[in-house]
Formats: C-alpha cells, sequence, structure tokens
C-alpha cells in the first residue's frame, strides 16, 4: 500500500453561496514533489488554505500522517508538520529578517511561550535561524525590515520561514510569482535543496518549473482535482488539454523548447 | 398596568432619541470605519448652539439652523483633520476623535461654563398631551418622538429612493468597490460625516431642552451610543433602530424595578437573613444593576454574536 | 489590526555591560530626582510619574506590543487599588502579616485574577471588537462599583493608613519622600522586569501577534493565547501601579476605575509612543507635567493636554519619543551644511506659534473666568477686554500657523539638497 501522506475525500468548501472546492479528491505519497496546476480561481489557494487550516471545510475528510486534519486549527496543524508559504506576502512586516526567523524558529526547538529566558541566551535558536538565513542567501538583509526588502527577497524569506521549523511537509503557493527568470531559477534551486527527503506540494504556473521539478502533477478545475499523474502523462491527458484550450498547446510549444 | 404603559411610552421616547444620534454614528462607523468617539460630542454642540440661536433668533429658527451648524463643523473636521489621519489606519482615527471630543467639552466649558445652562422648552410645546391614569405624557415628549420618527423616515427614503442614498447604501457594506466604480468616495464619506454630525446635532437640539444641557451629557450618552451601534450591527440602521429601543425599553424599566434576587427568592419562600454570605449580592436590585445592563449586553453580543443584531459584515 | 504609521521598532541588542550601565544610570537619577526636586509639591509629583510609568508600561504591553487597544485598563489597576487598600487595612488590624513594601503585590495578584477570569473570553477578539468589549467590561467594573459599597466604600471609596506595623529600617513610610523611593523601587523592577520580557521568546512572539497574527499561527502558536498571556501580565502590571497609587493618597474611590482614568493611560501612553520601550515612560512623565503640574500655573490645562496630544495623533502618530532620532537628524545636518537662515525662519515661526497659542488661550479662559482684572502672564499685564491685546495675540497665532508649514519644507529642502549636492549618505 502506498504510504500516503496528505489525503483529501470529497472536499468541499462554500462561501456564501458559492461553491468554491466542488469535490476534491487526492492523495500525496509521502516523500514526492507534487505541482498543482490549474487555471486562475480554479481553487489551487483555497485548497491549500483548506489543508493548512486556515479556513474550515464545508464537507469532506482531510487526512494528515495518518489523522483527520479537517477540523483542527492552524497551529495544531503545524506543529503535526505541515508548514507553508502564502502567495501574498505574510510576514511579520515591522520586524528584521532575522526576527522573523527567530520567531518561525522558536516551536520546532521546544520554545514554548517563554518569558524566563531571554533569547539572546538561546544558542540554539541563533543557530537555527542563522542556518536557513545562509541557506536562503539572506545574509546582506539580516536586520533589515521585511517591508523594505524586495519582492523577491520577501519570498525567499517566506519559504525560510516554511522550512526553519523542520515540517516533513511544505506547501508552497507559487513561491516564484512575480519574479523575474533568474530569480525563478535561483528560487527553483533553493526549493530543491531545502526540501529534500520532505514532501512538497507547490503551485505553480510556470511550465518549465512543473516539469523540472515534479514528481507527480495535480491538476485543479473549478474546484476539482481532474487529473493526478506524472508530467508527462498529464501533458496528454485529454481532460488536461481540454480545460487549458489553448494554452495547452502554447505550454507545449514553451515546454518543448524550455526541455528540449 | 400604569407602570407598564407609561415606562413603554418612556422608553420608546429615549430609544428614539438613541436611534437618532446613533444613526449618524451606524452610517459613520459602518462606512468609514471610524468610530466617532465625538459623535456624542457633536450632540452636545448642538444642544449648546440650539440654546445661543435660540435665546436671540426663537427656537424654531434654532431648530434649523444649529443643525445645519453642526453639520458643517462635521464636514470641517472630516476634511481637513480626519482626512489627515486616515493613512495612519483606525486606530490613529479612533485617537483623532477622542482627542476631539476632549477638546470639545473644554471649548463648551470655555465659551457657556462650567454648569448647565438653562436651556428650556419652548411655550408652545410645553405642557401635557394627555393623562394616563394618573401620570401627564408632556407634550415635548411627543414632539421629540415625532421628530425622531420623520428623521428616521427622512433617512429611509433618502437612502432608498434618491441616487446618493443608494451609493450610501452600496459603500455602508462595499466601499472599495464603489470607488472602483468611479464615485468620488471621498466626498461621499464627507458628506455622509457632516449629515450624521447634523443628525447628532438636531439630536441636541430637542434633547438638550429635555434633558439636561450641561458639558457632561456627551459622556453620559457617548459611551451608550457606542452599545447601540455595535449591538445594532455594523452597518444595520435598522439594527441601531432595534438596539435603540431595547436599550431604551432595559434601562427604563430596570431602573424603575426596585425587586432584587433576594425578593425573588422570598417570593417562594425562602427568607434570605443579612448574615447569610451572598447577601450583600442578592440584595443588590434591578434598579442597582440597571446602569450595567447596556454594556453586559454589548460584551455579551461581542463574545456571541460579533457582528450585532442586523450586521452586514464583520468589523 | 494593528497601530499603523508607527516606525518599525527594531530590537537593537545593546551589549550586556551597556545595559548594565543604563540600569545603573537609570537607579542613580531615580535616587538623586528627589534632591534635586526636593519641595513637597515636586516630590508628590515625582511619586505619582512613578506610579503613571508603571500603568503606561503595562498598557503598552497591549498597545505598543501585541497590538491591542483597550479601553478598560482602569479596571485592573483601579481593582488592584482596591485591594490593597483592604490589605492594608486588615494588616493595620493585625489581621493579616504585609509589611507595607509587599503591598504591590496584593495589586499584582488581583491585577493577574481579573485578567485571568475575564481574558480568556475577550481575548479570543481582537481590533476594534476587543476595544469595545473592553469599553464594555471597564463599564461595567466602574458601573458595578456603586452597587457593593461594602467593597467599594460607595461614594466616599475606601481609605486607609499606610503607616502601620514595623516598617522597614526604620522608616514607616509616613512621609512623602519615603513613599517616594518605595514607588521609585517598585518601579525600576517593573521596568526591568517588562524590559526584559521584550527579550524573550514571548515577547516576540507578542509582537507577531500584533504584526500578524494569522501567521503566528502557521508558526506553530495559538494567537488567542498568546492575546490572553499579553493581557495577564497587562493585568499584573496595572495591579502594581493601581497598588502604589493606593499607597501614596490612601484612598480609593470608585474614579479610579472609569473612563477618564482608562483614558488618561491610553493619552499618555500614546503621546509618548507606543512602539519603543522608553515612549510610555516618557509619555507618563509628560503627562503628569500636564495634568499634575500645569494646572497650578493656568486654568487652561485640560485645553492644553488636549491639543498635545491631537498634534501628536497627526503629526508624530508614533508620539514624542519618534520625534527624537528626525530632529537629531535635522539639527545635525543644520549645522554641518549651516543652514541657520532657513532653521531660525523655523524656530521664528514656531515660536509665534506658541506664543500665540498660550496668549489666545490664556486670555479665552481669563476671560471666561469673568474677571475683571488684567491677565498676568510671564510678567506681563494683559488686558483681557482690550481689543487691541486679542488683534495682536491672534495675528501672532495667525502668523504662526501660516508660515510652519512652509518654514519647515523650506529648510527640509534645503537640507536634502546640500546632502545631494555634497554626496554624503543621509
Amino acid at each position: 500500500m502506498t504510504d500516503f501522506i496528505l489525503q483529501l475525500k470529497d472536499v468541499h468548501k462554500q462561501f456564501g453561496r458559492t461553491e468554491i472546492i466542488r469535490g476534491a479528491d487526492l492523495s500525496v505519497r509521502r516523500g514526492e514533489r507534487l505541482a498543482v496546476i490549474g487555471p486562475n480561481g480554479a481553487g489551487k489557494s483555497t485548497l491549500f488554505h483548506l489543508i493548512s487550516g486556515r479556513i474550515p471545510v464545508t464537507s469532506g475528510e482531510i487526512w494528515f500522517d495518518g489523522k483527520r486534519i479537517d477540523k483542527e486549527n492552524a497551529q495544531t496543524i503545524y506543529r503535526r508538520g505541515l508548514s507553508r508559504s502564502f502567495q501574498i506576502t505574510n510576514l511579520f512586516q515591522r520586524q528584521t529578517v532575522y526576527e522573523n526567523l527567530l520567531s518561525a524558529a522558536m516551536w520546532s526547538l521546544g520554545y514554548r511561550y517563554t518569558f524566563w529566558k531571554r533569547i539572546s541566551q538561546l544558542q540554539p535558536l541563533h543557530e537555527r535561524a542563522q542556518e536557513i538565513l545562509e541557506l536562503v542567501g539572506l545574509q546582506s538583509r539580516r536586520d533589515t525590515v521585511v517591508s523594505l526588502l524586495s519582492y523577491a527577497e520577501q519570498r525567499a524569506l517566506e519559504i525560510g520561514i516554511a522550512v526553519i521549523g523542520g515540517s516533513h511537509t511544505i506547501l508552497l503557493d507559487e513561491p516564484t510569482a512575480g519574479m523575474s527568470r533568474g530569480e525563478s531559477d535561483a528560487a527553483i534551486d533553493l526549493i530543491k535543496k531545502v526540501t529534500v527527503g520532505k514532501t512538497l506540494m507547490m503551485v505553480e504556473h510556470d511550465m518549465g518549473v512543473v516539469f523540472g521539478l515534479a514528481d507527480r502533477v495535480a491538476v485543479v478545475v473549478y474546484g476539482q482535482v481532474i487529473a493526478c499523474d506524472t508530467p508527462e502523462n498529464i501533458r496528454a491527458n485529454a481532460k488536461v488539454q481540454e480545460a487549458y484550450l489553448g494554452v495547452a498547446k502554447k505550454e507545449e510549444e514553451g515546454v518543448n523548447n524550455a526541455v528540449a | 398596568m400604569e407602570f407598564f404603559l407609561i415606562s413603554l411610552l418612556n422608553s420608546l421616547s429615549y430609544g428614539l432619541l438613541l436611534f437618532m444620534l446613533s444613526s449618524g454614528l451606524t452610517l459613520i462607523f459602518s462606512m468609514m470605519g471610524v468610530l466617532n468617539f465625538a459623535h456624542a460630542s457633536f450632540y452636545m454642540m448642538g444642544a449648546y448652539l440650539a440654546y445661543t440661536i435660540s435665546g436671540v433668533a426663537g427656537y424654531w429658527f434654532a431648530f434649523f439652523v444649529a443643525p445645519l451648524l453642526v453639520g458643517v463643523a462635521g464636514i470641517l473636521v472630516e476634511r481637513y483633520g480626519l482626512r489627515a489621519v486616515h493613512k495612519y489606519g483606525h486606530v490613529a482615527e479612533l485617537l483623532y476623535t477622542f482627542g476631539l471630543s476632549y477638546l470639545m467639552v473644554e471649548a463648551v466649558q470655555l465659551i457657556w461654563g462650567r454648569s448647565a445652562v438653562p436651556y428650556g422648552i419652548p411655550k408652545s410645546l410645553q405642557g401635557s398631551l394627555f393623562t394616563l391614569y394618573t401620570t401627564t405624557f408632556p407634550k415635548y415628549q411627543a414632539f421629540m418622538m415625532l421628530i425622531a420618527v420623520l428623521t428616521l423616515v427622512a433617512l429611509y427614503l433618502v437612502l432608498t429612493r434618491t441616487r446618493i442614498g443608494l451609493i450610501i447604501q452600496a459603500a455602508l457594506t462595499h466601499p472599495e468597490m464603489v470607488e472602483s466604480l468611479g464615485h468620488n468616495v471621498p466626498r461621499v464619506f464627507m458628506l455622509v460625516f457632516g449629515g450624521g454630525c447634523a443628525l447628532a446635532g438636531l439630536a441636541g437640539v430637542i434633547g438638550g431642552n429635555a434633558f439636561v444641557t450641561e458639558p457632561s451629557m456627551a459622556a453620559t450618552l457617548g459611551t451608550i451610543i457606542f452599545v447601540v451601534v455595535v449591538v445594532g450591527g455594523m452597518g444595520s440602521l435598522m439594527g441601531a433602530l432595534l438596539a435603540s429601543l431595547l436599550i431604551g425599553i432595559v434601562q427604563t424599566f430596570a431602573v424603575a424595578i426596585d425587586a432584587s434576587l433576594l425578593d425573588a427568592l422570598s417570593v417562594v419562600g425562602m427568607n434570605v437573613g443579612p448574615d447569610v454570605f451572598g447577601h450583600a449580592v442578592l440584595s443588590v436590585t434591578l434598579a442597582d444593576v440597571a446602569p450595567i445592563l447596556p454594556y453586559a449586553l454589548l460584551v455579551l453580543m461581542l463574545i456571541f454574536r460579533p457582528r450585532g443584531l442586523l450586521g452586514k459584515r464583520e468589523s | 489590526m494593528t497601530t499603523h504609521s508607527l516606525s518599525a521598532a527594531r530590537i537593537n541588542t545593546p551589549h550586556a555591560g551597556r545595559m548594565l550601565f543604563i540600569w545603573v544610570a537609570f537607579a542613580v537619577v531615580l535616587v538623586a530626582a528627589p534632591l534635586v526636586f526636593s519641595s513637597s509639591l515636586a516630590l508628590s509629583h515625582l511619586t505619582q510619574m512613578g506610579t503613571a510609568i508603571v500603568l503606561a508600561l503595562s498598557y503598552n504591553v497591549l498597545l505598543g506590543q501585541s497590538g491591542m487597544l483597550s479601553f478598560g485598563h482602569a479596571a485592573y489597576s483601579g481593582l488592584g487599588a482596591f485591594m490593597s487598600i483592604h490589605a492594608m487595612n486588615f494588616a493595620g488590624d493585625g489581621l493579616l502579616w504585609l509589611p507595607l513594601p509587599l503591598v504591590p503585590v496584593v495589586g499584582a495578584l488581583t491585577g493577574l485574577a481579573f485578567a485571568a477570569l475575564v481574558g480568556y473570553v475577550i481575548t479570543r477578539t481582537s481590533g476594534v471588537t476587543f476595544a469595545m468589549i473592553t469599553l464594555g467590561i471597564g463599564q461595567m467594573v466602574y458601573a458595578s462599583s456603586l452597587m457593593f459599597p461594602a467593597f467599594f466604600g460607595g461614594e466616599g471609596g475606601v481609605s486607609t493608613d499606610r503607616v502601620y506595623g514595623e516598617g522597614l529600617l526604620g522608616w514607616n513610610f509616613g512621609p512623602q519622600i519615603q513613599v517616594y523611593y518605595l514607588v521609585a523601587a517598585w518601579m525600576f523592577l517593573c521596568v526591568v522586569g517588562l524590559y526584559y520580557l521584550t527579550r524573550t521568546p514571548l515577547g516576540r512572539l507578542l509582537n507577531g501577534v500584533r504584526d500578524n497574527p494569522e501567521r503566528v499561527a502557521f508558526i506553530g502558536f495559538n494567537p488567542h493565547l498568546l492575546r490572553y498571556m499579553a493581557l495577564m501580565v497587562a493585568g499584573l502590571f496595572a495591579g502594581v501601579g493601581g497598588s502604589l497609587m493606593a499607597i501614596n493618597f490612601e484612598i480609593a474611590t470608585a474614579e479610579v476605575l472609569g473612563l477618564h482614568e482608562s483614558s488618561m493611560v491610553l493619552l499618555f501612553t500614546f503621546i509618548g509612543g507606543t512602539s519603543s520601550f522608553i515612549g510610555p515612560m516618557v509619555g507618563a512623565v509628560v503627562g503628569i507635567l500636564l495634568t499634575k503640574y500645569l494646572p497650578d500655573y493656568t486654568a487652561a490645562w485640560q485645553m492644553y493636554l488636549g491639543l498635545v496630544f491631537m498634534l501628536v495623533v497627526v503629526y508624530a502618530p508614533g508620539g514624542l519619543t519618534s520625534l527624537f532620532k528626525p530632529t537629531q537628524e535635522v539639527l545635525r545636518q543644520t549645522v554641518t551644511q549651516k543652514q541657520y537662515w532657513p532653521a531660525i525662519r523655523l524656530l521664528i515661526s514656531g515660536l509665534a506659534l506658541l506664543i500665540g497659542t498660550v496668549l489666545v488661550i490664556e486670555l479665552m479662559y481669563h476671560r471666561a473666568s469673568g474677571s475683571d482684572t488684567p491677565l498676568q502672564l510671564a510678567g506681563m499685564s494683559l488686558d483681557q477686554h482690550s481689543v487691541l491685546t486679542w488683534v495682536v495675540s491672534i495675528a501672532i497665532l495667525l502668523a504662526g500657523i501660516l508660515t510652519i508649514k512652509r518654514a519647515g519644507r523650506a529648510l527640509l529642502a534645503c537640507l536634502v539638497e546640500d546632502e545631494e549636492q555634497t554626496g554624503s549618505a543621509a
């Protein structure tokens, strides 16, 4: 039996009278890299919100690492080992890069609401923050307030915060959105580096990235997962082509040129 | 029976006055997100201006002019003060109106003195309208209720039948959308703020002589209208009306009922003496508790139903 | 909802040695202050500054650190005050061993208990909702004070005598100076404690709740629990503040629970500045000067307080402390670039504004008081009935109002130009 770390079973999500997620089924294998693609408005980010506990499901089940999580809140799910980044940068705007990293590393290192020790005394915390700081390449911006960072730097910090806690499952929501080609390549290299041995789920629009990175691709259209398979099979999948009508052909050409 | 009817009438008139005062606040809060701490101060301003103007030109002249002046003041405050602070966020706006209320009370004391002014009911409206059992119902109270109802009707008509009213309604729940549709939302905000203040001023004109006109009048009503707005719900004038009447009823009836849990116990045959533990709590009468009831309502509403009775959106 | 506009607060991590120096210097200032300002009036003000500092710092745990605006802070300090008065009475009657220096512990526990009681439910909310709930609860506590005269003493409040027991090392804390040192000692403890709180993981997380409560959940912490803890910390220290007030005044009335008291804490803290640790302390000192010192000199002190507050809200929303660095920078640049003339113009403009404001306000108040004698101000005698006096005063005020913005912009423009020309780093 394949080891599924994350499973969505007939998940529905309604906002008022609008149903955004209309029966999503998905199984993610432990350790795999899964790309989530689909047209705008298909519900990819909403799925991430549901999985990570940001919003509750209307019906259906979400199973993570053998436990049902669809009724749990965000911090409980994080503590179970699932962390995520956000499409719209969601950091502590008034704090520095280093302070953001310190805060994000606390739980996993066992510092729970500690008020009897000063941070300056907590060596492991500083070591971990420094480690990730160097990993994401932000040493030169260590003491810069986040609101002053460039967009690409903020996205890099998002990734850093998602991995600093040692979570074994990482959800990245459009990590390369708005980046130039060079920045995007650097970001993808970073993502590959930091997710070794972990399960990765990534929303992505860039097919070049998808084909270079993903073990499998899940296609979300209109609130449902219409296909989940290897990149090559997805490319050939008739339903997917239909959903991406026109886009698929262009992307194919683009991919063929990139992959060739 | 008499008690019930009289109290009902009193709560109705108090509630309607509260509504007049809080309708402006609801509009301002819902549209602009600004909790106007100075709203009750505009009420006070209306009363004091009416007092001075009616001393010179008669009550009816004051009745029309004072609210207009207050409205103009509101427009100036919004245009030159609040707007400058807007970019700093809601907390800064709130603090601005807070400081403004402080200054307004000071200014009023400076101009009119620290004691109450004899703002009286005009001769034509004095006396009683009818007598119910043994209690007389004052003409002026009926006048107040009439004005409040007319205001409500006028507000309803303006909001639902005029173009500006429709824009305001839309901006009550979706201000950004309205702006992206091309309407001059800042100007609408300014008008709403001025209009809300004018309503408060009108409430002051008719309420100031029924109740006392003194520097502390703003403080006493100030917090109650916040309760009304929050309990009634964001974006909802109907909610404000319901909440005003509810609080009017609660406060009027509670203040008059001198019964306590002790009395309730003795009705069922249990007589609790003064040396029993908890006697102090049990002997508290409903009348004693009356002042905290609106706040208890506020807290409970915010805990169990933060959007209020009829609120259309969360804060 | 965050307290916008405030320039980002960074932790600068001073060396341990430097911090030690600061603490020692602070202690020296506290010890020396009453020796410099030794009149009994000054002592009273210094003592009140001490309690105000504790209250403002406790308030800023909520507002500046955790982003929680509260209108009911007086509930915690007021209840702490009442409990302390009763404790002192019990101790004075010999029913309880509680030397005076330990009375603030009672206040601390009371504040903590009340915050723990109401906090769990009310901290589920945040932003404006939370602010309104605190208003409601504060008003409820205030209104209940008249319902339970046994505890709250009715209209006259509850009073006590702080001189009881054996005292401490020969001090019975009767004289004001001894009370001052007791307050100063407790204030020092509170300042150190609250400062180091900002240096702990919890302190960092509270800032996180302020900046992005949602994100806090996604790094594994419960934002509700964090806000609850913030409220309990704030309540604890507010209780200490209330206790110190009770010791100082030996009485507690319903007013210590009221909206006025809550407003004053808010005003002081905000005027000082919420985004630095020292801001509330500065605000408390300035606030006491405006509300206790100034009334002896002018009847218009409330007007001044309101104006200062409004000016801070509009022009310095980060508080007075947020003006230190920029002013320092402007002064430095003015000197190095020798832009003296624009600076002098700005200074004159500012003086005109200040003098004009004071003149007009004092004249208005003097006239309102109905007095026939001329106003005595700074050695000058001004006749409030003379039109000339009014015209001149208003003219000065208008001159200040109309020229100050232009003068300020002109100075800054000159400085910027020069910076660019010389190519030096800004």
